[in-house]
């Protein structure tokens, strides 16, 4: 796969048919990969790299890239690709200026994965079928392949990729995994119970906002609470319970929009579960409106931009532990 | 030197926080963070904390002044509390360089009061370091893990807590605790030979070349896909930017200061407008401080202490270390 998607960056820029092509850079060790726009063919075959570790969704970046001169490249893993289809919904990207290569994936690895397995001092991995011998500066230990997947790759919804202009790999389709388990484990909880879960993981919180700068659902060229002059400007906050409003807020006002794409939780320094909250959210409005997929089209009408007279009235307050 | 039973380590840290609070390095929902002892808290497994120690002597956010109003009359009322003796405990050596760092800032005339009198109320028990990561760097910088500063050091080495006091606060708090004396074995040193960024020079960006490293045309590359978050600013021990906020209550005004990042978009904004525009500026800022500006005012100490904390946590895996690189290979 490796091959062939270098082959593919190195041939869109030779050709002409891009003048950038997006996708990940190799760094110092095999898992720190990082975003990047390349330029020419020479540099794509000394730098780009598409390894296990290439969890970065690159969607977001083409808000930027697809307006600037020229065509654009970018290479999408199926989960991504569900974040290009809803930018687009949103009228985020010029989809004319990209050209889009799917990448069939078959789960992405995480080196924090590794890592929560008590591993230390990692240098090197080489996998070997279903497993994954791990090279420390303590010795090596080999884990099977599936220890090593990134959480988010653990519940993937879909191998599908979407409104790609080619694919290295086969068209893949929707998994049926278990994705809202965990959410149903909170929502089995008594609230107090489920208040004290939620404020031990937001607490950690520094409000680094890497999770609403990495979200593809948050596009908005100025947040509000970076804005002096919005008002409600949050640098700070005045109380703990501050970082809880303002994770509860940002899932709500991204409801119906995010794809469930687990950047949040990828890059989240304190690795506080914030996709759970998109889950729930996502949960309630399939079970309120009917199932619905951001990112999977571009016909359907998001639950929360459309009204009809026999919409649920659901309430926190009249149903009291809301929708089960 | 002195020496504790490593078994009877809870113990001890109830011995130190009879007398006073007392901080260590703690899993605190599965993250590792410096938090107030209590009976039965362990040490954190993790090499270190997510965010450094830092935020014991200059916290995320603190208050400053109050201001109450009340018709006509503006009453200012101090907020600072009277700051306690304190003990902070499993300082890692390049948390403990860090302070260093700080103190050039924090302590230069006109001296930070805030920070200056949480530094001079805290005891430093540093932790040497026995399983590095691969993402520590330290050694790079002239730090040697195993012979961390601070007020005492400490080692763990077989089944036991070896402790030495480096100054007069230090051998105060030793003078009060029921140690044994011994004497600590040789440890072994030759993991910190085999780690992979051993060799990395950042001491080498004199100021004599400012302007070509600041004309770099590595740095478009080089922040390209920086999010423009601010983690690798919050989980750093040596950033210390902060902004000055008045929070409006209805009846006065609370000043507080808060953590700022240079990488944000307001950062530094003032009344003329023109602050760094884009995210390479913002970018180039925060490594040109680091790698340039600082060690040019501080006698070319480099403003980085080598705890890969960024390295792990950078969502998009760019630090100091691929910057040094970039800017390394074209030698301006």
């Amino acid at each position: 796969m490796q091959e062939r998607v270098i082959e593919k960056a190195a041939q869109l820029l030779e050709s002409g048919a891009c003048a950038r092509v997006l996708g990940w850079k190799t760094g110092e060790f095999f898992y720190d990969v990082t975003p990047a726009v390349f330029t020419s063919a020479q540099q794509v075959r000394q730098e780009m790299v598409f390894s296990p570790f290439c969890g970065a969704n690159l969607s977001k970046y083409l808000i930027a890239e697809s307006r600037k001169e020229g065509k654009v490249g970018v290479f999408l893993k199926p989960c991504d690709s569900f974040s290009f289809v809803q930018l687009q919904k949103e009228h985020r990207i010029l989809r004319e200026n990209v050209y889009a290569v799917g990448v069939q994936c078959q789960g992405m690895s995480d080196i924090e994965a590794l890592k929560a397995l008590g591993l230390r001092g990692i240098t090197a991995v080489q996998a070997e079928e279903d497993r994954l011998t791990v090279s420390t500066l303590y010795g090596e230990k080999t884990v099977a392949l599936e220890e090593a997947l990134s959480l988010r790759c653990r519940s993937c919804k879909s191998r599908a990729l979407h409104d790609c202009d080619e694919l290295i790999g086969d068209q893949g389709r929707d998994l049926d995994t278990d994705r809202f388990g965990e959410v149903a484990r909170l929502e089995a909880m008594s609230p107090e119970e489920r208040f004290a879960f939620w404020r031990s993981q937001l607490s950690k919180c520094i409000r680094c906002n890497a999770c609403r700068n990495v979200c593809p659902a948050c596009s908005c060229e100025k947040c509000v609470f970076d804005d002096p002059n919005s008002g409600v400007q949050n640098k700070a906050a005045a109380d703990p319970f501050e970082e809880d409003l303002f994770h509860i807020i940002r899932a709500f006002h991204v409801a119906g929009r995010c794809t469930d794409c687990g950047e949040c939780t990828r890059v989240c320094p304190q690795h506080i579960p914030l996709h759970l909250l998109n889950r729930k959210l996502i949960k309630d409005m399939n079970a309120l409106y009917g199932p619905y997929q951001a990112g999977s089209d571009f016909d359907s009408k998001p639950p929360m931009l459309t009204f009809t007279q026999e919409d649920p009235e659901a309430s926190i307050i009249t149903e009291g532990r809301g929708i089960q | 030197m002195k020496k504790w039973e490593l078994s009877r380590l809870q113990e001890l840290f109830e011995a130190i926080a009879a007398q006073e609070p007392l901080y260590i390095p703690t899993d605190v929902s599965g993250q590792p963070t410096f938090a107030l002892w209590q009976p039965g808290m362990a040490l954190t497994r993790e090499l270190n904390t997510v965010r450094s120690a830092k935020d014991l002597f200059f916290p995320q956010v603190e208050e400053l002044v109050k201001f109450k109003v009340e018709g006509k009359k503006i009453q200012v009322l101090d907020p600072q509390v009277q700051i306690r003796d304190q003990v902070v405990f499993g300082v890692r050596a390049c948390d403990a360089r860090s302070f260093d760092i700080l103190d050039s800032v924090f302590l230069a005339e006109p001296a930070d009061t805030y920070y200056r009198d949480r530094r001079a109320h805290t005891t430093v028990m540093t932790l040497a370091c026995t399983h590095p990561e691969e993402s520590c760097f330290c050694t790079s910088l002239g730090i040697d893990p195993q012979a961390p500063g601070g007020d005492v050091s400490c080692w763990i080495e077989g089944e036991a807590l070896y402790l030495n006091a480096n100054t007069p606060k230090g051998q105060a708090l030793l003078s009060r605790l029921p140690l044994d004396e011994g004497e600590k074995p040789e440890a072994d040193r030759s993991v910190f030979d085999r780690l992979p960024l051993k060799d990395l020079d950042l001491t080498r960006f004199g100021e004599k070349k400012l302007l070509d490293w600041f004309h770099s045309p590595k740095w478009g590359e080089l922040s390209q896909s920086c999010l423009g978050c601010g983690t690798c600013t919050f989980v750093c021990p040596t950033c210390q930017c902060y902004d000055i906020r008045d929070f409006d209550t209805g009846h006065g005004v609370q000043r507080f200061r808060c953590w700022d990042s240079c990488m944000y978009s307001d950062f530094t904004m003032m009344a003329h407008g023109t602050n760094r525009p884009t995210q390479l500026e913002r970018f180039r800022q925060r490594f040109m401080h680091k790698l340039v500006y600082y060690p040019a005012d501080h006698g070319g100490q480099v403003g980085c202490v080598g705890c890969g904390r960024c390295l792990r946590k950078c969502p998009i895996s760019m630090n100091i270390v691929k910057v040094a690189r970039a800017l390394g290979e074209e030698e301006v």
